[in-house]
């Protein structure tokens, strides 16, 4: 690297300054004072913010044949000779490694950029909220982790920023752990990213096995060298389970039910890691690893139709929800699944493109909702708002401006994006089209509706909150301002096809769709048409006549419920999985206290007891039997013996004539006198 | 003939004054029988021509040692033990001894009889006579058993005194 | 004539009813005289014995057991008397102060 290459040189600081400021947080943060956090925190992240887009500006000052820069921090697993499944002997090792080539820039970008503002905008949204620094400090530990995740240059390193912003976002949700529905919230959302991310160790696993290596720059490499067919059954196996751990994290189909609950915590929060970036990751991994997907078109159809009918999904339930977090939330499960869309077509630049767009105005979506929320004095359902357009102008504008965009209306921001996908799944599968195209226009209806009833209309805000309606302060308003004017421009920088070449070295994939550009003005038209017509819906059914959404909902009672209840897909994986595995805890707890207490602990207590009356036994008659046996031995051998002792003087007489017997029957017999003799 | 007689007169007065002796319930009887079983044996003497030794007998025995017998008999309170058990409970066993012992002599005699000095290898009783002076001779003369005789003089001093500090009163 | 036999065996029969008369009795003052008894058997055989062999010393043997028969009297009624004065008691079954 030349010596004006500073910022690229030390891109590892990067994560580095978050990482340091959450430290100090989690260690001190008691003792400071809510500016002080402040500083450090917000500080740090403008520091990576600083670093990051130097690193971006040096790294486009270089001609694109040269824009990656790799290099490693340290060893952290050591290479060692190992046999692929193909029989392959490769030399295996992970390093802490970083990778910055164009994706990166983009990624980074958007990270510091976005993470940036709303740190700015955090300080105003909590400020009289208990635990600033607490907060703060996940903060940053996030930050950490998510640049960790797009600077990585293998798997394995993406994979501890991976787990580490599931941590975070466990974290952040449950901030208000006093609060029982956040801690299930954060608790659900922690196991269900799990549950993916066992697919993605697993895929980890096969691809370490197949190709040898996991560094990203030699995968292409690997997959030659492995002379691989396309469909080949491995590469497919691991691209489906890496894919799966992207479902967890990215909240598609059927992992998706934890976003929706994620909403309990800080909006902050949701606007960071549930819109801009951590839900982002699973979109950016699949984009990083396009040299496996792209040789199992299998996966890639997979991804695709999942992607599809989770962003249709998720819309039809946006259109009923009545918290303002909730419809924004069901929109960002959309959303993403339109950017998997994206990729199962083979259009990884475009969904790159919606990825960016998408982090802008949703990210400003989110922010302004919090500062409806702030003006409101706490109260979350639309329901209870209204007309406060004229009240919290800046709010309202910067909404507008971030309504349009997701709309797709041009020429703001997601109108470039959302069209690029659209283009590339017509041309790969008119059915595809079709999904996206209707997904389209109940995303402008939802959307609209949401800002109708929160911003038109008659106010139907309880009198007592009504005083206290309020703009934000500056703080909070200058990065909605900022994120305002990037959902208008933003989407400028995909204007012929620029950003498709700018991503062209890691997607491998020219931007072909240079070639097909006018079929592409009629499918521009049918888009805008019917987001013009969710828009004319909305303002008919919210603005117009107000009384005919109840209506409606009164006479299509049964699906009204349905999709109110969001297909209650919580309650039947609550049934099916949830209880199963706590009555699989039960079970075993059951067995636990029969077998092991049971038998185990209380057996062996019986054991002991039964032991010791044997020992008892033992000592009772045996032992003590001994002992007294000698002594009734010696009371027996006595009793001949006390005859002799009778104290009678005649007993004596009669033993002193019994010894002359015998004595004289002895002499006699000496003396040849024997009973022999006695003939006559 | 008539030694015949003498000899089963007196021999039988003395074995059934014996049996007599033992077998009594009342102590003064049983002395009574005991002196006639003593003259009788005074008469088995004088059949033998042991003229001193009869009178001896009479003189000692009967007249000096049944005498004090009596004396303590009298003396002792009988009213009481002439009213309880007068044989041990065990008195077949004695009995059996002296069975035993019995038979185990007679057996004896009978072996060696034909060693035993008979009458007919008897010297004269003119041997013995005059039979005091005979008995004083061997016991008075320094050939005899005059030191035996000092040494029963001493030993009957030491009875008498025993006698008299045994009965003595303390006081 | 009355041949040795005879006179072994009286003095035999005298000797047996004497200790018959020790060993059964329970009066102390018969197995006394039952003692005398059994002296007296030794001193028919003994003088026998002298008349027989033609010699003196059975005879002069014989005085020396009447001696001891009379000191020994002696002395074992002082002994009853003593103990009478004690125990007011003759039977020998009583007198079992060295029985434990």
């Amino acid at each position: 690297m030349r010596p004006s290459e500073y910022f690229l040189a030390h891109i590892w600081l990067v994560p580095l300054f978050p990482l340091a400021a959450s430290a100090v947080m989690l260690l001190f943060g008691r003792k400071l004072s809510n500016s002080l956090v402040s500083v450090f925190c917000v500080g740090s992240v403008a520091l990576s913010l600083v670093y990051g887009f130097g690193a971006i500006f040096q790294l486009i000052a270089r001609p694109a044949a040269e824009r990656v820069v790799e290099f490693a921090l340290f060893n952290w697993i050591p290479a060692g000779p190992m046999h692929t499944t193909s029989g392959h002997l490769v030399n295996f090792n992970a390093q802490w490694g970083f990778l910055f080539d164009p994706l990166t820039a983009v990624m980074v970008g958007i990270v510091t950029g976005v993470g940036f503002l709303i740190h700015v905008y955090s300080i105003g949204y909590m400020a009289h909220e208990g635990g600033y620094y607490r907060f703060f400090g996940y903060l940053n530990l996030f930050m950490f982790s998510m640049l960790t995740l797009v600077l990585a240059n293998n798997i394995l390193l993406m994979f501890v920023g991976w787990e580490g912003v599931g941590l975070c976002s466990y974290l952040l949700i449950g901030f208000y752990f006093l609060k029982k529905s956040a801690a299930d919230a954060g608790k659900k959302a922690f196991i269900v990213n799990r549950i993916g991310d066992a697919g993605f160790l697993l895929g980890i696993f096969l691809l370490v096995g197949t190709l040898g290596t996991l560094n990203f720059s030699e995968l292409r490499g690997a997959i030659v060298a492995g002379h691989f067919a396309v469909g080949d059954a491995a590469l497919t196996a691991i691209a489906l389970l890496l894919f799966a751990g992207a479902t967890g994290k990215s909240a598609q189909i059927p992992l998706y039910v934890w976003l929706p609950d994620a909403m309990e915590g800080p909006t902050p929060v949701s606007a960071l890691i549930h819109a801009a970036t951590m839900v982002t990751a699973g979109v950016y991994m699949l984009v990083r690893t396009n040299a496996i997907f792209a040789m199992a078109p299998r996966a890639l159809a997979v991804v695709a139709v999942v992607g599809a009918v989770t962003a249709i999904f998720a819309a039809t339930m946006g259109v009923l929800q009545n918290d303002i977090k909730r419809v924004l939330a069901y929109s960002t499960i959309s959303q993403l699944g339109y950017m998997f869309l994206a990729c199962g077509v083979g259009a990884f630049s475009a969904g790159i493109f919606h990825l960016l767009t998408h982090a802008f105005f949703k990210g400003l979506l989110f922010l302004g909702a919090g500062s409806v929320i702030h003006a409101v004095s706490g109260e979350q359902d639309m329901q209870k708002m209204g007309a406060l357009g004229g009240k919290i102008r800046t709010t309202y504008l910067t909404m507008l401006a971030a309504t349009l965009a997701i709309a797709g209306i041009p020429p703001l921001a997601g109108f470039f994006s959302k069209d690029e996908i659209l283009a590339r799944a017509f041309r790969a599968n008119h059915a595809l089209w079709l999904v996206g195209w209707l997904t389209a226009g109940m995303t402008a209806f939802y959307m609209f509706r949401l800002l109708f009833l929160t911003f038109h209309g008659t106010s139907r805000v309880p009198h007592e909150v009504e005083r206290h309606i309020h703009e934000s302060p500056s703080n909070m308003t200058v990065p909605l301002i900022i994120l305002a004017v990037l959902s208008i421009v933003g989407g400028w920088i995909g204007i012929g096809g620029r950003f498709e070449r700018f991503l062209e070295p890691v997607t491998q994939s020219a931007p072909a769709s240079t070639a097909g550009e006018t079929p592409e003005a009629a499918l521009m038209i049918a888009s805008v048409a019917i987001a013009l017509g969710g828009i004319g819906l909305a303002w008919f059914l919210y603005i117009k006549r107000t009384e005919l959404p109840d209506k409606i909902a009164a006479s299509f009672g049964g699906l009204y419920r349905l999709v109110y209840n969001k297909y209650y897909v919580d309650q039947i994986y609550d049934a099916m999985f949830v209880n199963r595995t706590k009555d699989l805890g039960l079970t075993l707890g059951a067995f636990d206290r029969t077998f092991i207490d049971g038998l185990g602990v209380d057996g062996t207590g019986w054991l002991t007891r039964a032991t010791s009356v044997i020992s008892i036994f033992w000592d009772k008659w045996i032992i003590d039997g001994i002992v007294n046996l000698v002594a009734n031995v010696v009371r027996v051998l006595s009793i001949p013996v006390r005859w002799l002792q009778t104290g009678r003087v005649s007993s004596y007489a009669g033993f002193i004539v019994l010894g002359v017997l015998v004595l004289l029957g002895f002499y006699l017999h000496a003396a040849g006198y024997t009973l022999a003799n006695l003939r006559p | 003939m008539l030694d015949r007689i003498v000899f089963d007169l007196f021999a039988g007065l003395a074995i059934l004054s014996a049996i007599l002796v033992v077998t009594r319930r009342n102590v003064i009887h049983s002395a009574i029988f005991l002196i006639t079983a003593l003259l009788a044996t005074a008469g088995i003497f004088l059949q033998l021509h042991a003229e001193f030794l009869f009178i001896v007998q009479i003189i000692l025995y009967v007249g000096g040692i049944m005498v004090l017998f009596v004396f303590v008999i009298m003396l002792v309170n009988l009213d009481v033990a002439l009213h309880q058990m007068q044989f041990r409970r065990q008195w077949w066993v004695g009995l059996l001894l002296a069975i035993a012992l019995g038979a185990e002599t007679a057996a004896a005699i009978y072996i060696g009889r034909l060693g035993l000095p008979g009458p007919e290898t008897a010297p004269p009783a003119s041997v013995l006579e005059p039979n005091t002076e005979m008995v004083g001779h061997a016991l008075f003369s320094a050939g005899g058993y005059m030191l035996p005789f000092e040494i029963a003089s001493v030993l009957l001093l030491v009875a008498m005194i025993g006698a008299v500090v045994m009965a003595k009163r303390r006081t | 004539m009355i041949g040795t036999g005879h006179y072994l065996f009286l003095s035999l029969a005298l000797f047996l009813i004497g200790v018959v008369g020790v060993v059964t009795r329970r009066n102390v003052i018969i197995i006394l005289m039952s003692i005398e008894l059994i002296l007296n058997a030794v001193n028919i055989n003994l003088v026998a014995f002298s008349r027989l062999v033609g010699s003196v010393e059975g005879q002069v043997f014989a005085i020396f057991i009447i001696t001891d028969a009379a000191a020994e009297a002696a002395v074992g009624l002082g002994i009853i008397i003593a103990f009478f004065r004690n125990r007011e008691t003759v039977l020998a079954d009583e007198m079992d102060l060295l029985k434990w």
